[in-house]
């Protein structure tokens, strides 16, 4: 079988792509740091110089192969060197979250017997300075910006730059002793330990070699591909899986420039400086960066706003066809190079996106409205989806096919499957060597090289993977279907006219919706149509507002399994609050509460009739009541041929 | 030798005694804290010392040399800085902008070369950006850079003020209440960046400050007014446990 590593000829180890690097284009720029307001650039033969002069500096303090090196803090190119360098010393870099709180750093450090670790500055080093007793491994502790550390005084507390000059005494003595090292690292070593926080109980820390990382660096890039070119932001957490594969793995194996921001404030400015063709960042980003352009155009002058509100929707019809695979006309082709010119070009380079050619986002579910206005301004966003026991990523959209419920298809190498209890399973070359001592957890998550994810889900007909939710949110009907409220919920949600959901089904023959109407969003739409209403029960109770959400209804159950659709739906006579304790005061539906208090409710959703009458009190925050008496109507579906799950 | 020698300082407006008979020292790379109630005459003291004011009697002497008879804009020169309780910078000027003005004293290219913006003038202008954004760096503003200060929030216009007078390159370094109308955590942000300037770039500093929290923490001596008269002086301990001090700032003890 051929091995995809086999195309790094031997240079199968991040030291190693290092010095194959410097070798190869010495003074191409590797990295760029923002600092004084300038972009200061490093090349691959200052990068080389740095790991190396760390690397042996770590040997000359101590460090022995198999030795952990725990690193903490922003995204800086020291961050990097530390990594690569404790993975040359014959070691593996441990990644902390820089908002770690002391306990969380301690117990990570501890955990992984780290003998070295690499904090950015003040913040940090305090951090690991309070626990240094109850932390006795730990032998050195270096430092990467000096400022307020002037008058610490600990034995064990150096600067980088000092760790790099006993480096290059070491070399001195010892001439060759670098090529030794690099050359004896070897493809299946340790090469970072990522630790995953749980949601419940201490995180765990999962072993990934350089055969995993890199395997799926290289198989990603077959079907997202990075070129030497390229420009990439660093500016996610380093700990983090996800950046991992970006600035180290994928930035070492095909050679892109990595850009650093000035500080965790100015990202988005420094986006724009660089202008990056890859980015890669999780759903709050892409959500925060529609909503900011949304706003700005509100504020701006009427010419511009005019030039949105003409254009946009001409992208976004082109968008629409394209996620439905449908040719595009030739007259509304022709007008969407118009709107290139009028429009999208000038907003693309506000958000710095002009040269962008591979933008993915991963984590979470990312509603249908962000990637349509993303790919009306041709910004090509895909969902990926993996865990971090798999190196990151398992499953990735095709340029040409992106659809909003799914998460693509498997990248080459990697195989997905679904268990018989509706997890999804996936191989491939890139799945971890298992949890650092915690065999128990390991067996648990894997077994005959298949990882489990604990998420469940399934492969659509064209073969695309959907996630419903994790296996232990996910509920079953009557007669054993299995399906996900939140997965629903948040689909219904997607709406705008849908503030709140509900969905109902656990032991029952099939699924409905208990649903809350957006008062702005649906009473602007009333006006519009010239409906007129008095309050929220009131314009709940319209058949015209019915008819309105019965079609978003429909769209989300045109996605679902026709086992697991909604069948029937009411619009509620109030909106669930967390005063009521209905919600959470994060919005989340308490829904065991809501179950018992919207008990006649339920019944009729489950009965033959088509209303129910209401009599209820509702109570306000400053303790009046008032008495609401309506009738409900029950809204019937027609039964969607839907999709087979 | 100190950096700064205050001699019996004798202040007053008409028939008001702003400062009568005042004396003392700053030591070299020192931190020293002014406190004392309302109107004990701490603000007429630093404007004694930057030349605002000048006093009826008495003499400073800066560096050795007596400034009493100097103007603030010849102190200056020599390297006194300030800032100010109520902001003092140009609202509509960005930040950057403004930090650059803070330069002038080092300035020496004309107008007319820096117009034309070449040679000397071109790397004179280099120079001084870069000092600028080295202090930029320093109080960690890189967001703001670019910013009009009018934009900002107070919290933030406090951090770009003393900016603005650490890019005098000061020797002496003179803040009145750096801390005013600040949260609690802007107020640990400032007495680090006061705390770091104080130890990194070793500069002297003399600030007026109410936070008793703030003075006994980050001071290295401290000086007490009332009613314009100095009744303490020494390290932070020494000056919290002197009857005096708890006198003026607690009423007198009954009993």
């Amino acid at each position: 079988m051929a091995d995809i590593l086999d195309q790094l000829q031997g240079n199968d180890t991040f030291p190693k792509l290092l010095v194959r690097n410097a070798g190869l284009h010495p003074d191409k720029v590797a990295m760029r740091e923002k600092e004084f307001g300038i972009w200061q650039p490093f090349t691959w033969r200052e990068y080389h110089e740095h790991v190396r002069d760390f690397a042996m500096g770590l040997v000359a303090l101590g460090m022995q192969p198999g030795d952990k090196v725990a690193i903490i803090g922003d995204n800086r190119p020291e961050w990097v060197w530390a990594e690569v360098a404790a993975q040359a010393a014959g070691g593996a870099s441990v990644g902390l979250y820089q908002d770690s709180n002391l306990t969380e750093v301690a117990f990570v450090i501890d955990h992984c017997d780290a003998t070295f670790v690499v904090a950015e500055d003040q913040e940090q080093v305090d951090k690991i300075l309070d626990m240094l007793d109850k932390l006795p491994k730990v032998r050195a502790v270096v430092f990467t910006d000096p400022r307020g550390l002037r008058k610490y005084a600990h034995e064990k507390l150096l600067s980088f730059e000092a760790v790099e000059e006993k480096g290059r005494e070491f070399l001195e003595h010892r001439p060759g002793a670098w090529e030794e090292h690099v050359r004896n690292g070897k493809v299946s070593d340790v090469a970072i330990i990522s630790y995953t926080s749980g949601t419940t109980g201490f995180p765990k820390g999962a072993m990934l070699s350089f055969r995993n990382l890199l395997s799926m660096a290289l198989s990603l890039n077959q079907v997202d591909p990075k070129l030497p070119g390229d420009e990439f932001v660093s500016f996610l957490p380093l700990a983090w899986i996800g950046e991992q594969m970006m600035s180290l793995s994928s930035a070492l194996a095909v050679g892109f420039t990595v850009n650093f921001p000035e500080q965790p404030e100015t990202v988005m400015e420094n986006i724009r400086e660089i202008g990056p063709h890859v980015m890669f960042a999780p759903p709050r980003i892409w959500e925060n960066l529609t909503s900011t352009v949304q706003v700005k155009i509100m504020d701006t002058t009427p010419f511009k706003r005019f030039m949105y509100e003409r254009w946009m929707p001409v992208g976004r019809k082109v968008a629409d066809l394209r996620f439905q695979k449908k040719p595009i006309p030739a007259g509304l082709a022709f007008l969407h190079r118009l709107g290139h010119w009028a429009l999208f070009r000038a907003l693309k380079d506000r958000l710095g996106f002009t040269h962008l050619r591979s933008a993915s986002t991963g984590g979470a579910a990312l509603g249908p409205d962000v990637f349509r206005f993303f790919h009306a301004m041709d910004v090509p966003l895909k969902q990926i989806y993996g865990q971090t026991e798999i190196s990151g990523i398992s499953c990735i959209h095709r340029n040409d096919d992106i659809q909003f419920h799914t998460v693509g298809v498997p990248i080459p190498g990697t195989e997905v499957k679904i268990s018989e209890t509706g997890e999804i399973l996936s191989k491939s070359d890139a799945v971890f060597l298992g949890y650092y001592k915690n065999e128990e957890a390991t067996t648990a998550a894997v077994s005959d090289g298949w990882l489990r994810s604990g998420d469940a889900g399934y492969l659509a007909e064209d073969g695309q993977l959907v996630v419903i939710d994790r296996v232990k949110d996910v509920m079953q009907l009557a007669d054993g279907t299995q399906y996900s409220p939140q997965f629903i919920e948040n689909r219904l949600k997607f709406s705008p006219f849908v503030k709140e959901a509900v969905v109902v089904g656990k032991g029952r023959p099939y699924l409905t919706a208990m649903l809350n109407i957006d008062m702005g969003v649906v009473g602007k739409w009333a006006e519009k149509n010239k409906i007129s209403y008095t309050t929220y029960t009131d314009l709940s109770a319209k058949p015209e507002v019915y008819d309105l959400v019965q079609r978003e209804v429909d769209l989300v159950n045109e996605t679902l399994p026709s086992a697991a659709s909604i069948r029937k739906f009411v619009l509620l006579y109030k909106e669930l609050d967390a005063d009521d304790e209905e919600l959470t005061r994060t919005r989340k539906v308490r829904r065991g509460f809501v179950e018992e208090r919207y008990k006649v409710v339920i019944d009729a959703l489950y009965g033959d009739r088509g209303e129910v009458a209401i009599d209820t009190t509702i109570k306000f925050q400053d303790g009046k009541t008032t008495r609401i008496q309506t009738t409900l109507l029950v809204r019937r579906l027609r039964e969607s041929p839907g999709k087979a799950a | 030798m100190p950096l700064l020698r205050v001699n019996n300082l004798i202040l007053h407006f008409r028939g008001v005694t702003a400062l009568s008979d005042v004396s003392f020292e700053v030591r070299r790379g020192s931190l020293h804290a002014v406190i004392g109630p309302n109107g004990a005459g701490k603000t007429s003291l630093l404007n004694c010392i930057s030349g605002v004011y000048r006093p009826q009697r008495g003499s400073v002497h800066f560096d050795g040399a007596d400034v009493t008879k100097l103007s603030p804009a010849h102190r200056t020169k020599m390297g006194v800085a300030r800032t100010f309780q109520n902001i003092a910078l140009f609202r509509g000027m960005t930040v950057l902008d403004n930090l650059l003005i803070g330069r002038h004293v080092h300035q020496h290219e004309g107008v007319l070369s820096g117009g034309i913006y070449y040679g000397k003038a071109r790397a004179e202008e280099i120079a001084h950006r870069e000092v600028v954004e080295d202090i930029i760096d320093f109080l960690e503003i890189q967001h703001i850079r670019k910013k009009v200060v009018g934009t900002l929030a107070y919290g933030l216009q406090k951090r770009v003020e003393l900016a603005r007078a650490l890019a005098l390159e000061p020797r002496l370094l003179l803040l009145d209440e750096p801390m005013a109308g600040m949260n609690a955590e802007e107020k640990e942000d400032m007495a680090r960046f006061i705390l770091d300037i104080n130890e990194d770039r070793g500069t002297t500093m003399i600030m007026i400050e109410h936070d008793m929290g703030v003075v006994m923490d980050v001071s290295h001596r401290v000086t007490v007014l009332s009613f314009g008269e100095k009744i303490a002086d020494g390290t932070p301990e020494e000056v919290q446990g002197d009857p005096a001090v708890q006198e003026a700032y607690l009423g007198q003890v009954q009993g």
